[in-house]
């Protein structure tokens, strides 16, 4: 790109400006470059990976004889052709790239071909004689609570005493809710390229939201030291948590092939293979009961969540962990129990998604609000207020947290009144009153979602940044691009900082040779913790930079002035690319490192104990759904949402986030149904099956805004707030909206028993309870 | 016979020859020619991440199409103009107006799906260039963002459709009509790779004189379904005709007593037509697919394919259509309903094609409904699909013809509930006997689209939905979308 004018009033991309993508031309030219766009190299392999046809089996006979001798053939490998350790997990060294003498999911990798082309690899594959013994399979979460089997014990979350607080309440109710997982459908597949380098290296492109992993495993996986690993990701079409531990497999198998053959090597998944052969959302069965006053107000609740994690530990530990964290959702549970069971199954393992484990709790937690305000005849928005967290009191979390930054009740009221909720309320009820095959529902749910990983010790990020003697810079961190804008955040903070014009602010690929040992970019966590890491870099620099023209230009701090595009030094003004060409000539370093840990958090994990979260977001929806009572067939109609966040770096980026996140949440809870046959074949692996919303789901009405007040009381970039995975959760108002329709089939004395995903089947089901239950 | 594919590209003539005449467009442009703009998402035409252009001169003007190149093969550009997101602006200094508003509305997140957006948009702002969202909704139906949400996208669509400058397609559009006209032929493309063969015969005789030497040849015309036999099944193809040349099966006609729709006709070119003939078909058809499946599937296609879930015939079956079949010896005509037999068989034999499909006009007292019942209302599977057409006379049910799709292995009748209408009053206690009776219409099946349960109980309630619109017409019944759409 050409230089620019440099702008003198104020410099471009300032933080809390709205700016576009920082690659947004480029896409829309189709000449933004994902992997599998990159140049193919004359001699690439093409990779594919052979998958069990069975859920659980031994493998009594597996000959590859007839593979290794078919056209276009070059390599294949087993398990018995791992160098190193044959694991690809991201904790609990649990994954076998290769099945060995077992296989635990259909779709679980056996051998893997290295073709001149995918065809000749794919047809090749068939011709393997594999022989299995097949062993019982447990499917879903009820089939694996039958036979006691968990991926890691059961953990519980206990505070004051439940069980006498429930039982003593004016009132109870109790139900039983499943809640469907999802896929990620990113839209760009798992994909991995590598390339061989001198010394036995191997360079790896890899779509992956955890380059440092990715680079361990394969090192791993090679017996070969990480400095022998290299990987690079540019950006990716689309991660959502599906790539935050799921890539290495195919990095490390591309990376065999290359290190043996000494060809580069590609595997790319197509959509249904993607589908089958990576995890998913965790899909839950929750058991709940809960006791409250006449007003409906919580005195005791007890959870039993159970999970299914498929075959193996991956990330589960942590998502159900987040499950426990976010069963409270905004609302304080004085009394409250929450056991919380890991499932081993013969699937796939399932693994981080948007929310990691929250969602699934909180559509717990707005299932009882609603189901309370039934019982006690209450709009349960009434309800919902009186259960929030207090600003002073009624505000320490289930695991002893102290709410220092409620906002919740402020911007719910705020909600209430621009959405017009009261009004709509009463014209809802006159409609279906009216109405008898139609029925429209109306809910408000709030989100209080923590930020931080809860692994405390990935709270950790780095960055590396030049600045060249022409003024302009380079900027690189650990964090991952997927789509969420975090590189042209990041470059705002940069420019900021340096108050040069974002343009100046060369985005770089993320690769594990410029920045070493890095978090995923997950948890929400990439702006704050890239952002203060890079920031930190820049005013390492910029303090080199004040020091010398202190010392050579014998001025004091105080005059010395970043302004747009120009240094003012005493008298004197500079453009900045003077001013750091002088600096160089005078031997000063314009290259730094910058490093960021997430303060004040600390975590017993033992005793779910202590400060998990550095701070929380917050936001709040109305949703509107239509039903057809007929079919079961339903629509969000509108939507009014209220997001936090916080000082926003970029709103523009953040209220992308939001709708975003929004419409992926409603496609959770509505139209996404994961459905494995009793074989544990997954009967939903492409898009002809699996519905994400389309264009046309979309609510005809979507009214969306910033929360005008927000600012970060703790010490985040800029006052910023995370803004990835919360929004999500604003969809469970459609949810619960959908339900609030069936209700009205019942004239709101009953609530409906309604699972999610609300597919028209679901739907019709629940209001076939609701006549049926009378 | 001709044995070289010859297309226009960025106003230059391609010519490709010795080629697997089922590889892909998609392939071809990104492994081939390394043109990687386009994407692939799903390599079923489902996701749009592929969405190209194709230009077609017909009558002296240039008609653009949306197609998905993940489905389409090679050879079916034969005569074509293909337009990738390449294409449409000569630098990034110069962008597309469309690519501009798609830039500035923040459009774009993960970037992947977006070449595609850009390329239905472009190819709608070539057409009719809708800004309205029902219009938008229903151009992007076929395309998927995981991203965004599609608000900005929207956004960025209206902004472009109010943003009409020539464009470089018009730009060179005299040229592209030139070379289109030096290409247009009656010769017969023949293409030979290894044992495959393809044939693109341009007359219903010559493709009569192919079918006679290729009895079990496959029938190619969208590929909306053959394409996938390819990505997704891995099948080897032996012996490919294309149907989309002959001009014959493209007809669309009408006369007093009714309508004969080609076999060969796309939903595109079917709907306007069905749409004034009836909402609700018009509807259907809308909802069958994206615009991009749309503007290649057929109609001829959704009935020769046997598929019980296929939308077309419970709809046409209901309507009395009669099918036409050609070979070598002549045409034959059915019932439409007689040409599924079972779950994948069908009344057509060897040599035989499906020609065309004559639909009887509507008489008076004549009700008619079809109602598609799926997880998602746009570009989805149904779960169950109903066609009702009843004549009331006086307030007693002449006739009856009841027809689902998704209840059985093939498009089927409900023939006792049928019966059980017939010359009773139109009443809701009879419509609940008929309701009863359909239980031994059908034994549905359970999968991943919907439980034996619902699909029975789904499709009794949608009788009673029809009673209730044919004599209640002021209660609402139908979720009406995105600017009044109602949801068939």
């Amino acid at each position: 790109m050409h230089n620019p004018p440099l702008s003198k009033s104020e410099i471009r991309g300032k933080v809390h400006k709205n700016l576009a993508h920082d690659s947004a031309l480029k896409q829309t030219m189709g000449a933004a470059h994902y992997i599998d766009d990159l140049p193919e190299a004359k001699d690439l392999l093409h990779l594919y990976a052979a998958q069990s046809s069975e859920a659980h089996a031994k493998i009594t006979k597996m000959d590859v004889g007839k593979v290794r001798t078919a056209p276009g053939v070059v390599a294949v490998y087993t398990a018995a052709d791992v160098p190193g350790i044959n694991d690809a997990s991201p904790v609990a060294g649990d994954d076998p790239v290769f099945a060995e003498d077992l296989v635990e999911y259909v779709g679980q990798i056996l051998f893997l071909v290295a073709a001149e082309s995918v065809d000749a690899a794919r047809s090749a594959a068939k011709l393997a004689t594999v022989e299995y013994e097949p062993l019982p399979a447990l499917i879903t979460v009820d089939d694996a609570m039958k036979a006691d089997s968990f991926v890691m014990p059961s953990r519980t979350l206990l505070r004051g005493d439940p069980d006498t607080a429930i039982e003593k309440a004016a009132h109870q109710i109790s139900g039983r809710m499943e809640i469907g997982g999802q896929d990620h459908f990113y839209l760009e597949s798992h994909v991995a390229l590598a390339t061989p380098r001198e010394d036995g290296d191997v360079h790896v492109y890899s779509s992956t939201q955890h380059p440092t992993e990715v680079q361990h495993n394969v090192a791993k996986f090679l017996d070969v030291p990480d400095h022998s690993v290299t990987v690079e990701v540019r950006r990716m079409g689309g991660g959502f948590g599906g790539k935050e531990t799921q890539g290495a497999w195919f990095a490390a198998m591309a990376a065999l092939v290359a290190s043996t053959t000494g060809r580069p090597a590609k595997m790319r998944l197509d959509r249904d293979d993607d589908m089958v052969m990576t995890g998913k959302r965790h899909d839950f069965v929750v058991d709940y009961k809960a006791g409250f006053d006449n007003e409906g107000r919580l005195a005791g609740v007890e959870y039993i969540f159970a999970s299914r994690c498929g075959r193996s530990a991956d990330l589960s530990a942590a998502i159900n962990d987040r499950t426990i964290f976010h069963a409270d959702n905004a609302y304080f549970m004085e009394n409250i129990r929450v056991i919380s069971h890991r499932c081993k199954t013969h699937t796939v393992s399932n693994t981080a998604f948007r929310g990691f484990g929250g969602p699934q709790g909180m559509v717990a937690a707005e299932r009882l609000m609603d189901m309370i305000a039934h019982k006690v005849g209450k709009d349960p928005l009434d309800v919902r207020k009186i259960n929030l967290y207090g600003k002073t009191d009624r505000n320490v979390t289930p695991y002893h947290m102290t709410v220092e930054d409620n906002i919740a009740p402020d911007l719910i009221a705020e909600l209430e009144k621009s959405a017009d909720y009261q009004k709509r309320r009463a014209d809802i009820i006159a409609f279906n009153e009216t109405s008898p095959y139609l029925k429209k529902g109306l809910s408000l749910t709030p989100v209080k979602f923590g930020i931080s990983f809860t692994t405390t010790f990935l709270n950790q990020a780095g960055a590396l940044v030049h600045v060249y003697t022409d003024g302009s810079v380079m900027l690189n961190h650990g964090g991952t691009e997927m789509g969420q804008g975090l590189f042209i955040k990041v470059a705002q903070v940069v420019a900021e900082e340096f108050q040069i014009d974002v343009e100046r602010v060369k985005i770089t690929s993320t690769t594990t040779d410029k920045v070493p040992n890095t978090s995923a970019t997950a948890a929400s966590s990439g702006s704050d913790m890239n952002g203060k890491a890079a920031q930190a870099a820049c005013q390492k620099i910029k303090e080199r930079l004040i020091k010398f023209a202190m010392s050579h230009y014998d001025v004091a701090r105080e005059q010395i002035n970043f302004k747009p595009n120009r240094v003012e030094v005493g008298e004197h003004t500079f453009s900045f690319a003077e001013f750091v060409k002088e600096a160089y000539w005078n031997r000063v370093s314009l290259s730094a490192t910058g490093f960021y840990k997430t303060p004040k958090i600390h975590y017993d994990a033992e005793n779910y104990s202590g400060r998990p979260f550095y701070y929380f977001a917050y936001g709040a929806a109305v949703s509107e759904a239509i039903v057809d009572t007929l079919t079961g067939e339903s629509k969000i109609t509108r939507v009014d949402i209220l997001h936090d966040a916080g000082k926003s770096l970029n709103p523009a980026i953040d209220l992308g986030q939001v709708e975003g996140g929004y419409i992926q949440g409603m496609g959770w809870l509505t139209t996404e149904e994961l459905v494995f046959d009793d074989r544990g074949n997954l009967r939903t692996h492409a898009p002809s099956t699996y519905k994400i919303p389309t264009c046309s789901d979309r609510p005809g009405i979507f009214n969306m805004s910033l929360y005008q007040a927000g600012e970060n009381v703790e010490d985040s970039i800029h006052k910023s707030k995370a803004v990835g995975e919360p929004p999500f959760m604003l969809a469970i108002s459609a949810f619960n909206a959908i339900a609030d329709a069936i209700s009205s089939t019942a004239d709101y004395k009953l609530y409906p028993e309604l699972d999610a995903p609300a597919t028209p089947e679901n739907i019709l089901k629940a209001i076939s309870g609701m006549t049926a239950g009378g | 016979m001709r044995d070289t594919i010859r297309f226009v590209r960025n106003g230059k003539i391609e010519e490709i020859q010795n080629v697997d005449p089922t590889h892909t467009l998609l392939n071809y442009l990104r492994y081939d020619l390394g043109d990687t703009g386009s994407k692939e998402g799903c390599a079923e035409g489902d996701c749009g991440a592929c969405t190209i252009m194709l230009g077609e001169l017909v009558e002296g003007e240039m008609i653009y199409s949306a197609v998905n190149a993940c489905i389409q093969f090679l050879p079916m550009i034969d005569g074509k103009e293909v337009v990738t997101v390449e294409n449409i602006s000569k630098s990034p200094a110069d962008p597309h107006p469309v690519q501009t508003a798609m830039a500035s509305a923040n459009a774009t997140q993960c970037g992947f799906c977006t070449p595609g957006f850009v390329m239905s948009l472009v190819a709608e702002w070539h057409g009719e260039n809708r800004a309205d969202k029902a219009g938008i909704n229903d151009v992007l139906a076929g395309n998927l963002c995981r991203c965004t949400g599609y608000g900005t996208i929207i956004d960025a669509a209206q902004d472009a459709a109010n943003d009409k400058a020539p464009d470089l397609i018009n730009a060179r559009e005299e040229n592209t009509k030139s070379l289109l006209a030096k290409l247009a032929t009656d010769e017969m493309l023949s293409l030979h790779f290894g044992a495959r063969r393809y044939y693109a015969p341009t007359t219903e005789s010559e493709l009569e004189a192919l079918l006679a030497e290729y009895p079990n040849a496959t029938l190619l015309a969208g590929a909306t379904d053959v394409g996938l036999w390819v990505t997704k099944q891995h099948r080897e193809l032996e012996v490919v005709i294309y149907l989309g040349r002959i001009e014959s099966l493209q007809e669309i006609g009408s006369s007093d007593d009714s309508i004969t729709i080609g076999a060969g006709v796309t939903y595109s070119d079917a709907h306007y037509f069905l749409e004034e003939f009836d909402s609700d078909l018009g509807e259907l058809i809308r909802r069958i697919a994206s615009t991009q499946i749309r503007n290649s599937g057929t109609i001829g296609g959704n009935i020769a394919n046997g598929s019980p879930i296929g939308d077309m015939p419970p709809a046409l079956i209901a309507l009395g259509a009669t099918l036409v079949l050609g070979s070598s010896d002549g045409e034959r005509a059915l019932p439409l309903e007689a040409f599924f037999i079972e779950y994948g068989k069908q009344d057509r034999k060897p040599g035989e094609y499906v020609k065309r499909i004559i639909i009887p006009t509507k008489v008076t007292g004549q009700e008619f409904r079809t109602y598609k019942i799926s997880k998602r209302f746009d570009q989805d599977i149904s779960a169950v699909c109903a066609a009702f057409n009843v004549i009331i006379d006086d307030g007693e049910v002449v006739n009856a013809r009841i027809c689902f799709g998704g209840m059985a292995g093939t498009p089927l009748r409900a023939s006792a509930a049928e019966d059980c209408l017939r010359g009773q009053p139109w009443t809701a206690e009879i419509v609940q006997d008929a309701m009863g009776e359909m239980l031994n219409d059908y034994t549905p099946m359970s999968d991943m689209r919907a439980s034996e349960d619902y699909r029975m109980q789904v499709a009794q309630n949608l009788l009673m939905k029809f009673f209730v619109e044919t004599t209640a017409p002021d209660a609402p019944t139908r979720i009406v979308g995105e600017g009044g759409i109602a949801h068939a």
